[in-house]
């Protein structure tokens, strides 16, 4: 094969950061140099001009989103975005709605560990187990609503599997209910349409550093018809109207205006033609025997692939493809050897969610890329699997769930 | 743009271009997401790993006492909350001069049951002994005082300080913004004498806004701010913000060197700004105090100060009437009150904070300018009086 040009390793771990898009850095960088002035600054021009361009991103993040610049707060990230969300919603709503909240089983861990911080302070969680497609049904969670719900934080696209949940319906349903609604976006933007004008979401979380903008800079959509109170996690100076406090940092800031403003712009190309390098995949890797794709692959971004391959062992596998730069399990957590929480959670054994690739996708993914990444794949399976006395047993015929192992 | 000469080195630095050169890898080619396993990710734990070390080596403490944040206003959060939710709540002692994000988090901690109680300063807005010696008798369990004050530049005796609140067992903070790069910092030796936590920010000294450290005693017990993935030993979760970090490990790096080289620089370029403030009578605060030699703080009695830092802008110099933090704040500045300073007279109040690029041909140019603009000033306050 013809890699001329190829940069090894492969990047197709666009989910758990991408690259800074080089028209978002080359207008990053004079905010960095020339133009250094603190946007809080009142008294001199190099304030003034920085505060100028903060608010032209904000209008650019909320033009992606649907959103009113003025609904939009900024964080250093979807971490931070999420944390002020649900901790922000809990304690200020916690005298008049009631102190429970509901989530999911597959969230990132920035909502899990934050609702589980929230029940140490004695508020009630439930979570939601989704199907085995990874999408909750709206049975499920109007079951879990209860009188004292007040908070509802679901994610709009899975970081592991990619899957789409219902926002739409789940809104219309908090609404109603009068229950705030939170979504953490962070995988979302600039890879499926997000109007927030007619979606019925009340905060939502956004990072740049998954959309061809800088790490370090984030936002939290909160609402302002009907008027969303949040209690402030950070303190200080009163920047972002009182909800978050510390010095912008212009550089990102306009960094994420950047990128957010050629997600709108180009979104719906480049979707197209990741989709039909993503299908290529799919279709490269479905060839290989025993290959399980993890997730709804029709209510899914078409930037996800995530696959798990049987009868190969999980580490022995990532060390086998080194040529790609993948993730098996989501990357913040993908420095522990448990299995993916996410997978099990779909009810895969621990044997696929060990066995388990995540490929994803972006703007600077090539065809030759998704070629050598196809032919990597069965190469080394093959390799791998003439080594596995369990794959042996497979072709011979032995249903392996059946095998009495011995200790030792 | 029209660029006036930059004199407000307080709110924020250029950014050093030494600094730009090391983050801009970080912005182009290496983009991994530090917690990755492949190489990308790799190579940005890494370029993390090594701007610790530059941190930690800056102002004396170890790697693994070093936080990363995104600023100062988070490292202060941090501490202030952090330590609190792990203590039975008690009495919380802040100096009354303190930035508003250790005075903001630390009010906040009267609703969970605690008690604030602000120590009172001198004149010259240093922490009066006395009133110290009494806050310490309320035995508090948590004290901050700033090292250096962003509006004065008055430099507190941290050591001594922490020293005396040794035997109360408080945990003692001290919030660090301002003297990073202007003073020497040696968190080990301040460590010895009783000072538990230090923070810090990369802006105010050349480096990028966007990143900032707590640097912290292990044996402080801390409840996380931002949880989600367990970042920084658990302490600050989200992605690295690789980019910004390594800038303010280079930044910290040369902040500490050449220390004493720039310090005679501003030495230098304040006295004689300070012999023309005073002969054109301007009443300068703090003076009698140890302060950051690049700060000076003055007002002019009957001039306001808004009025005097628009037309010095207008006349090519950026200087500040206040915090930058609290600019919007239309009430006199609160440092300058607890120092007992009039508010007629605070409400003059403005501040020169100069960098290591600042020359005396701008002082003296200044000088000139402000000379005119009071004399307009003045004009214009006898004909409306």
């Amino acid at each position: 094969m013809n890699q001329a040009g190829m940069k090894l390793p492969v990047y197709l771990d666009y989910s758990a950061t991408t690259p800074v898009d080089p028209r978002v850095a080359a207008k990053m960088i004079p905010w960095l140099t020339e133009h250094f002035g603190n946007p809080a600054s009142r008294s001199h021009v190099y304030g003034w001009e920085a505060e100028k361009a903060v608010e032209e991103a904000r209008e650019e993040v909320a033009a992606l989103v649907g959103a009113d610049s003025k609904e939009i707060i900024w964080t250093s990230g979807a971490t931070e975005s999420n944390n002020l969300a649900i901790k922000g919603a809990a304690h200020f709503y916690a005298g008049t709605k009631g102190k429970h909240i509901i989530t999911v089983s597959t969230e990132h861990k920035a909502v899990l560990d934050t609702v589980k911080e929230l029940e140490r302070q004695g508020f009630e969680a439930t979570y939601l187990v989704p199907q085995e497609n990874g999408l909750i049904t709206i049975e499920q969670f109007k079951a879990a609503l209860r009188p004292d719900t007040s908070v509802v934080s679901v994610m709009a696209v899975n970081n592991e599997i990619g899957v789409i949940q219902p926002l739409a319906e789940l809104g219309e349903i908090c609404r109603d209910k009068g229950v705030i609604f939170h979504v953490d976006a962070a995988q979302a933007t600039g890879k499926m349409p997000i109007d927030l004008s007619t979606l019925k979401v009340d905060l939502m979380s956004f990072c740049a550093h998954k959309t061809y903008g800088p790490k370090g800079i984030g936002a939290l959509y909160v609402r302002r018809k009907p008027r969303i109170r949040l209690e402030a996690q950070m303190h200080g100076g009163g920047h972002e109207r009182g909800m978050r406090s510390g010095t912008l940092a212009t550089h990102q800031i306009i960094g994420m205006g950047e990128s957010f403003r050629l997600a709108r712009v180009e979104m719906a190309t480049e979707n197209e033609r990741i989709r039909m390098l993503r299908d290529k995949l799919l279709k490269g890797l479905l060839d290989i025997e025993e290959t399980y794709v993890n997730g709804d692959i029709e209510q899914r971004v078409p930037h996800n692939l995530n696959v798990s391959f049987n009868f190969v062992e999980g580490e022995s596998l990532i060390m086998a493809v080194k040529d790609i730069a993948v993730s098996s399990g989501s990357a913040c957590t993908s420095a522990s050897l448990e299995p993916s929480y996410v997978l099990r959670s779909l009810g895969r054994s621990d044997e696929l969610a060990h066995s388990s690739i995540r490929f994803t996708l972006g703007r600077f993914t090539t065809e030759q890329e998704i070629d050598f990444t196809i032919k990597l794949l069965h190469d080394k399976l093959g390799k791998l699997r003439e080594l596995s006395p369990l794959w042996e047993m497979y072709k011979e015929g032995v249903d392996l769930s059946t095998v009495q192992w011995a200790a030792h | 743009m029209f660029a006036p000469v930059y004199f407000d080195h307080n709110a924020t630095t250029p950014l050093d271009a030494r600094v730009l050169e090391g983050m801009l890898p970080y912005l182009a080619a290496h983009y991994g997401n530090a917690s990755s396993r492949h190489e990308y990710g790799r190579a940005a734990r890494r370029a993390i790993d090594e701007a610790r070390q530059r941190v930690a080596c800056a102002v004396g403490a170890h790697p693994t006492e070093v936080v990363f944040t995104s600023g100062g206003s988070e490292a202060n959060n941090l501490f202030i909350k952090g330590a609190a939710a792990c203590l039975t709540p008690g009495v919380v002692a802040i100096s009354a001069i303190e930035h508003p994000c250790v005075r903001e988090p630390a009010q906040q901690l009267s609703h969970d049951g605690w008690v604030v109680r602000e120590i009172a300063v001198t004149e010259d807005g240093r922490v009066a002994g006395a009133d110290f010696h009494a806050v310490l008798e309320e035995r508090p369990a948590l004290v901050s005082v700033m090292l250096a004050n962003n509006e004065t530049g008055a430099v507190q005796d941290i050591a001594a300080l922490a020293a005396r609140a040794k035997p109360t067992g408080a945990w003692f903070h001290t919030d660090a913004v301002q003297a990073l790069g202007k003073l020497p910092l040696d968190f080990r030796a301040m460590n010895s004498a009783g000072v538990h936590a230090l923070t810090l920010s990369a802006h105010k000294s050349g480096g990028p806004k966007g990143a900032g450290a707590l640097v912290v005693d292990k044996r402080v017990e801390l409840r996380p701010l931002i949880a989600g993935g367990g970042h920084e030993r658990g302490l600050r979760s989200g992605t690295e913000n690789v980019a910004a970090i390594v800038g303010f490990g280079l930044a910290a790096e040369f902040a500490a060197n050449r220390l004493d080289e720039r310090a005679r620089h501003f030495v230098q370029l304040r006295a004689e700004l300070e012999a023309g403030l005073a002969a054109q009578g301007a009443a300068i605060f703090s003076v009698a105090a140890g302060r950051l030699a690049n700060t000076s703080y003055f007002a002019f009695p009957g001039i306001d100060g808004e009025t005097l830092v628009g037309r010095l802008d207008r006349a090519g110099f950026a200087v500040a009437a206040g915090a930058a933090c609290s600019a919007a704040n239309p009430e006199p500045s609160h440092v300058l009150l607890a120092m007992g300073i009039a508010s007629s007279l605070a409400r003059g109040a403005v501040r020169v904070s100069l960098g290591a690029d600042n020359t005396a041909a701008q002082i003296r140019d200044f000088l000139a300018a402000l000379k005119t603009t009071i004399l307009q000033l003045k004009g214009l306050t006898a004909l409306t009086s």
